[in-house]
């Protein structure tokens, strides 16, 4: 039997369909003036702030460390004139609006543009669409932060004349997947709202209104919520206590709190514990340093929330995304 | 008898309490066009959809290339190139780069693709705008960009939805010679919907003609004319005469037919005339004894719109 190659075996897919998509998108997005953009934007800010910070930090440093081990990091964490952020501060702030920037119009400019039925009627599953569109703004971003960082790091060591030591660099790098988790979440959160609305300009517009009431206003609504549920009663000082506790437990249903605690704890090595503690749990506390996987295991659940937090935006996108009609 | 290609038995959509398509049957042979006509919001675009596996029949089955969409939407998709309505393309990329994405959706080998690529930019008349940006292209360019694209995976069966709406009418030309050859030179099967029924009449070789989610009759456009009744053929009068003059010559060809033969002036001395019969040595023996300088008779052939318009009229009369 001379068996001629089967059709079907011929056209087994050689490469899975959303690695296609990915790389196109990847191309587009690093060729694109909106990763230029942002990548300034970071760029020259974690500049401002490190440089700001290694000069303060030239002048104090060799009177507060001996060690100089936590002094590296202190670039990151420590305010400078007369930028009024860290590092930590400013890139916190600005992460969401990578994702963001990423994810408003990935499924909707493609309805817009009229390919998305172009694109589906190609040999490839239609979650490969959503799935190489959200591995390659992962990727972009990850490409992103990776450079900053080392170029800031690098800047940082050059102006402070301080090496970090293997406990500084797991710091560094731990904070740096705790980032990109953080932007992963935007991201798929903008990637929803790209599916969910026909229009680019209100997607952007919901995905940046959440970004900043969750920054500016974060404080205020979980106090809110938290009154709500377990209101404070002035005869009862158990019942203040009771309040803080569910305020705390409220906010971290938001990224926001939950990527602020994770970098706080990774950055700086006091930081012994997160959220709510008493009097008498720090009299005669003795301050000290965490050594690296103390802070980690500190932070863990922060991280799986956030990742949990990713998994389920995504979810909901790629549900919504695989039920749409695909006409225009 | 072909195989056919595509088969469609008692194919019914229906979203939620409204249907879209309610029961089709219809099949498309190799070498063969087949135009779905019918108003906007008729379900063409579902129905293609269904062919393609993008959405799900409620009822009946599918069958393109021998598979059922449903279950291998990916062969399927291998062996279909879809036009759909108001194509898109990225603005940001040129003719060929887009192109190239598609190659590479479809797994073609590079260098194959590359050449095949040229040869169709160049088959679609784009070879000198092949390193434009998209952005840059007309509509009637974009057109044809996207017949290229379909043609990228060398399809056995053709979709175009509405291929000709918004497009200048050399455009429209040019685009309905292309979709011809792919049938009957490359001996594809092309489905085309649409609802400009004069535009893609004249490529069909078979016409279903769509109304309310259900094709209500379906054959060549000649068949068409003759099961109606009153099947009616159209022709391109040039005549150096008053419209007084033409009616009257015309009707005293075909005596006793007066209430079914329809002149209008289509201006500079061109009349389109109705007639309800394929012979009309009597209306032009009847011209030419009212010594009316006859210059040109053009066989308009059988007037797919005018009996589109019965059908939805008729249709429209049962369900008032």
């Amino acid at each position: 039997m001379t068996a001629v190659a089967e059709p079907m075996a011929v056209w087994q897919r050689r490469r899975p369909g959303w690695v296609e998509v990915a790389r196109k998108e990847l191309a587009d997005n690093l060729l694109s003036v909106r990763f230029l953009i942002l990548l300034l934007i970071l760029g020259l800010v974690a500049l401002g702030t490190v440089y700001g910070a290694a000069t303060a930090l030239r002048e104090t440093a060799q009177f507060t460390s001996e060690s100089g081990a936590t002094v590296f990091l202190r670039l990151f964490t420590v305010r400078a004139d007369p930028i009024p952020f860290s590092f930590m501060e400013i890139v916190a702030f600005l992460l969401p609006v990578f994702g963001i920037a990423y994810g408003f119009d990935s499924i909707s400019g493609e309805r817009s543009r009229g390919t998305l039925p172009r694109l589906v009627s190609q040999p490839i599953h239609r979650d490969d669409v959503i799935n190489g569109k959200f591995v390659a703004g992962l990727t972009t971003i990850g490409l992103t932060l990776i450079v900053v960082v080392l170029i800031v790091a690098g800047v940082g060591i050059f102006a402070l004349g301080v090496v970090p030591d293997f406990s500084d660099g797991f710091r560094l790098f731990t904070w740096l997947l705790a980032s990109y988790i953080y932007v992963a979440v935007w991201l798929a959160m903008a990637m929803l709202a790209s599916v969910a609305f026909r229009s680019a300009a209100t997607s952007a517009i919901l995905t940046i209104g959440i970004w900043l009431a969750l920054t500016f206003f974060g404080g205020l609504l979980f106090t809110l919520v938290a009154n709500v549920i377990s209101p404070v009663d002035a005869a009862n000082p158990i019942s203040e206590l009771t309040n803080v506790r569910t305020q705390t437990s409220v906010s971290r249903l938001s990224p926001v709190v939950l990527y602020n605690e994770t970098a706080t704890a990774l950055l700086v090595p006091e930081v012994r514990t997160l959220g709510f503690v008493t009097m008498d749990q720090i009299d005669r506390a003795v301050v000290s340093e965490l050594s690296f996987p103390q802070s980690v295991l500190l932070v863990w659940p922060q991280l799986v929330a956030m990742v949990a937090i990713t998994v389920l935006l995504f979810a909901i996108a790629y549900v919504k995304f695989m039920r749409q009609e695909v006409r225009a | 008898m072909t195989e056919k290609v595509i088969e469609v038995e008692g194919l019914v959509k229906r979203y939620g309490d409204r249907v879209a398509v309610a029961g089709i049957d219809f099949g498309v042979s190799p070498g063969e066009i087949f135009g779905i006509l019918g108003p906007n919001g008729a379900g063409k675009t579902t129905t293609i959809l269904m062919l393609l596996g993008l959405t799900e029949p409620s009822e009946g089955s599918v069958r393109v290339c021998g598979l059922d969409p449903e279950r291998d939407a990916i062969g399927v998709k291998r062996r279909v190139g879809y036009l759909p309505d108001a194509v898109g393309f990225y603005d940001d990329l040129t003719g060929r780069q887009n192109l190239r994405y598609t190659a590479r959706l479809n797994e073609l080998d590079p260098v194959e693709a590359e050449d095949r690529i040229t040869s169709l930019l160049d088959e679609v008349g784009l070879d000198y705008a092949a390193d434009f940006l998209v952005g840059t292209y007309s509509r009637g360019m974009r057109q044809r960009l996207g017949v290229a694209d379909i043609l990228v995976k060398d399809p056995d069966v053709v979709i175009l939805d509405e291929p000709t709406t918004a497009i200048d009418p050399e455009g429209v030309v040019e685009i309905l010679a292309l979709i011809s050859r792919l049938a009957h030179t490359e001996g594809r099967a092309v489905l085309i919907s649409s609802h400009l029924l004069n535009q893609v009449q004249q490529v069909c070789d078979r016409v279903g003609i769509f109304v309310e989610g259900a094709i209500v009759a379906q054959g060549t456009p000649d068949e068409l004319a003759a099961s109606l009744s009153e099947g009616s053929s159209v022709y391109e009068f040039v005549v150096d005469a008053t419209e007084e003059q033409v009616r009257t010559a015309v009707n005293s060809g075909l005596p006793g037919l007066s209430d079914k033969i329809g002149v209008t002036s289509i201006g500079a001395g061109r009349w389109r005339v109705v007639l309800p019969e394929r012979d009309i040595s009597g209306v032009v023996r009847a011209l030419v004894e009212a010594e009316l300088s006859v210059r040109q008779i053009r066989d308009l052939g059988s007037n797919l719109d005018e009996i589109y318009r019965r059908y939805f009229r008729e249709h429209e009369g049962v369900s008032a």
